[in-house]
């Protein structure tokens, strides 16, 4: 009894804070709109007692969900977000890992540091951040006038409001993301295993390959689920960073719900978002569970 | 009836043979870092096919040995040779030396096989080549019905012999052993020394091995290095090192030991004798330096060599008066701690060849210790 009221305290959480919300776009999304307060129909009615209910059934439809796959805009805001968010976990991978790498190989004392180095930003509001990018970035900003200040460059290059910019956000955000699990991975490497893998006849560059990557593995899955999976559904960054032409799906969402004012359609983009991330979700409990088993 | 069953057996030593090359070569080497220095000014050689035990304890220098061997540490002044050449700049991946390290080193994510098949295929060998020789080691190991498994699915007794036989895969021309045995329980390790033996005698591999358990160093090696603070103490074959030594430190270091303080009163033939204390007979040991007379020196005899008597023996060589102090029964034998008048503590250790209640000394009982001429050793330092 006592271990059940202690499990029933994350499941109560999980159904109120989850669950509950979730049922709720679910209904919107099979609702229709209207000019209405709320803006959609229909809406349950329980002063009428049963035929009340059977009138709000008969109400849902899946014509929404139809719509999404009528206009191509929302599959193809669906696959730029998934490319974006492919590369920008790519770029992730290829920024974090040297970090982690070197931030493992860092002499013991300063380990602490380089760790607050990579948390520090977060102490920032995460808007803030964003924000300061546009002042680098733009064409006036930071960047372009070192670069021309140095005579690298003649015309300022255009970076914001392009997809690069938004690569560049991504990766800044996220990094701590990708950087602490292939750390914490990397930090448990047995320096002998390397020596071992020198002394059987392998160069250094070889025994990183053969040994300290496939090692690292598991932290670099999970880095990478945790930088894609918020990634994908990436609203704040493309709006502040991204141009006209930057399509992620975080942006049609919002601007079905605020400016179309569209809670239905927003409602169904939103559920299919989710359904599509609880595959990478999926994947991503399965990989922590390996490395759970393989600590065993 | 073989011609080899009826020659004479010859014995391997080779450092006695003054024709002999030395497979490893360390010529004045030192080993520094910043104020400290870990090998100090040490020279020596070591022989195809020995087994070579480095004995001391911990911080004395002897990993540090064995570390410039594998090419992970430069000596800060002198030579190493290996085979005549000096490997000073030949990078751990070059040299035709592989180790077995103390923590096993094992490839977590690779299965046994493929640890095995790893130093192989930096080789670049054919398959069939490699799949062969991984196949010999793993009989050699008796690991067959393991090759399929990953390290951490198999005992610690298996994975310090997937460890061996993937040092071994590559046929190195020396194996480093970096305390193989030091994870294994007691009745495991013992079996395992003799495996090891065994196996050092069917490759044919020159095997140092680093250890600080001097009975495995005793059980294992054809020669043994006593380490302190950086230097040799003393090189010798294990019973040489056990009945010979040439220092009270290795004379301490191996084994349990009687150490009898006094001053040298004759020396000559090959033996010193002491007197130690007021009252009792002066006693005699091997001595192989020239000991002036009334200097300190110590003889050292072990207590396995000293007989226990209830009446004065006539006709030995020494003798030692005292008291039954402490028995200790110990199943195969029994140490008895034996207090002098002069206060001195003497152990005696006597094989049980008899059941308990058939002997006759006990407690507080008056008796004579005895031991030969040659059976201890006075010493100076």
């Amino acid at each position: 009894m006592k271990r059940f009221g202690l499990i029933s305290v994350p499941y109560l959480w999980l159904l109120a804070l989850f669950l509950v919300p979730f049922l709720i776009v679910l209904k919107i999304s099979l609702s229709d709109t209207a000019l209405s307060i709320p803006p959609y129909t229909p809406t349950l009615d329980l002063s009428q007692g049963w035929a009340g209910i059977r009138e709000w059934w008969a109400g849902l439809d899946m014509e929404n969900f139809t719509w999404l796959t009528e206009d191509d805009l929302y599959w193809k805001a669906y696959l730029s977000s998934l490319k974006i968010a492919i590369i920008s976990t790519v770029l992730t991978l290829m920024v974090g890992y040297p970090i982690a790498y070197g931030m493992s190989r860092a002499p013991d004392e300063w380990r602490p540091t380089l760790m607050m180095l990579i948390i520090l930003p977060f102490w920032t509001s995460f808007l803030i951040r964003v924000y300061s990018w546009k002042a680098i970035l733009s064409n006036e900003g930071l960047l372009n006038q070192l670069l021309m200040n140095l005579g690298i460059i003649q015309e300022p290059l255009i970076i914001l409001n392009t997809n690069l910019a938004v690569y560049i956000g991504i990766v800044y955000t996220y990094l701590p993301f990708m950087v602490l699990p292939i750390y914490s991975a990397l930090e448990r490497l047995d320096e002998s295993l390397l020596e071992a893998a020198e002394d059987l006849g392998c160069s250094r560059f070889t025994a990183f390959w053969l040994v300290t990557f496939p090692l690292s593995r598991q932290g670099i899955v999970a880095g990478s689920f945790l930088v894609f999976i918020p990634a994908m559904g990436e609203f704040v960054i493309p709006a502040l960073l991204g141009g006209s032409k930057t399509l992620m799906i975080g942006k049609v969402l919002w601007e079905e719900f605020f400016s179309n004012r569209d809670w239905p359609v927003a409602s169904a983009v939103a559920v299919v978002l989710l359904l599509l991330l609880i595959i990478p979700i999926v994947l991503f409990q399965r990989n922590e569970e390996k490395q759970r088993e393989a600590e065993k | 009836m073989s011609d080899a069953a009826t020659a004479p057996v010859s014995v391997f030593a080779p450092w006695e043979d003054a024709q002999a090359k030395p497979l490893i070569q360390f010529q004045n080497v030192t080993k520094r870092w910043g104020d400290f220095t870990a090998i100090d000014d040490l020279s020596i050689d070591i022989y195809t096919r020995e087994f070579f035990a480095l004995l001391g304890p911990s911080g004395c220098g002897k990993t540090t040995m064995m570390r410039m061997l594998a090419g992970f540490e430069t000596p800060t002044e002198g030579t190493i040779l290996i085979d005549g050449q000096n490997v000073a700049a030949i990078p751990p991946n070059k040299r035709a030396v592989n180790m077995m390290f103390q923590s096993y080193a094992l490839f977590p994510h690779l299965s046994v096989a493929e640890n095995i098949a790893f130093g192989l295929k930096r080789d670049k060998l054919p398959k069939d080549q490699i799949s062969a020789r991984v196949e010999e080691m793993l009989t050699l190991v008796q690991l067959n019905r393991f090759a399929n498994r990953k390290p951490h699915q198999i005992s610690g007794g298996q994975r310090q012999r997937v460890a061996l036989a993937r040092s071994l895969a590559k046929a190195p021309k020396l194996l480093l052993l970096d305390e193989p045995l030091g994870a294994l329980d007691k009745k495991l390790r013992q079996d395992t020394q003799f495996e090891l033996m065994d196996i050092q005698e069917k490759t044919g591999t020159t095997f140092v091995i680093v250890t600080h358990d001097q009975e495995e160093a005793m059980t294992v090696a054809s020669r043994i290095a006593v380490m302190d603070h950086g230097q040799i103490i003393q090189v010798d074959t294990p019973s040489k090192i056990y009945e010979e030594p040439k220092s009270i430190y290795v004379a301490d270091f191996i084994g349990d030991v009687n150490l009898i303080k006094g001053n040298v009163s004759r020396t000559g033939d090959g033996h010193a004798t002491i007197a130690w204390a007021e009252g009792q007979p002066d006693l005699t040991g091997i001595s192989h330096q020239d000991l002036p007379i009334g200097s300190a020196a110590t003889l050292a005899v072990r207590p396995e060599k000293l007989s226990i008597y209830t009446s004065r023996p006539k006709d030995q060589a020494n003798v030692i008066k005292g008291k039954v102090l402490d028995i200790a029964y110990l199943g195969n034998m029994s140490t008895y701690v034996i207090e002098t008048p002069s206060g001195d503590l003497v152990k005696a250790q006597i094989a049980n060849t008899r059941r308990i209640h058939r002997r006759q000394i006990t407690w507080e009982d008056k008796v004579w210790l005895s031991f030969t001429e040659t059976a201890g050793v006075v010493l100076d330092k």
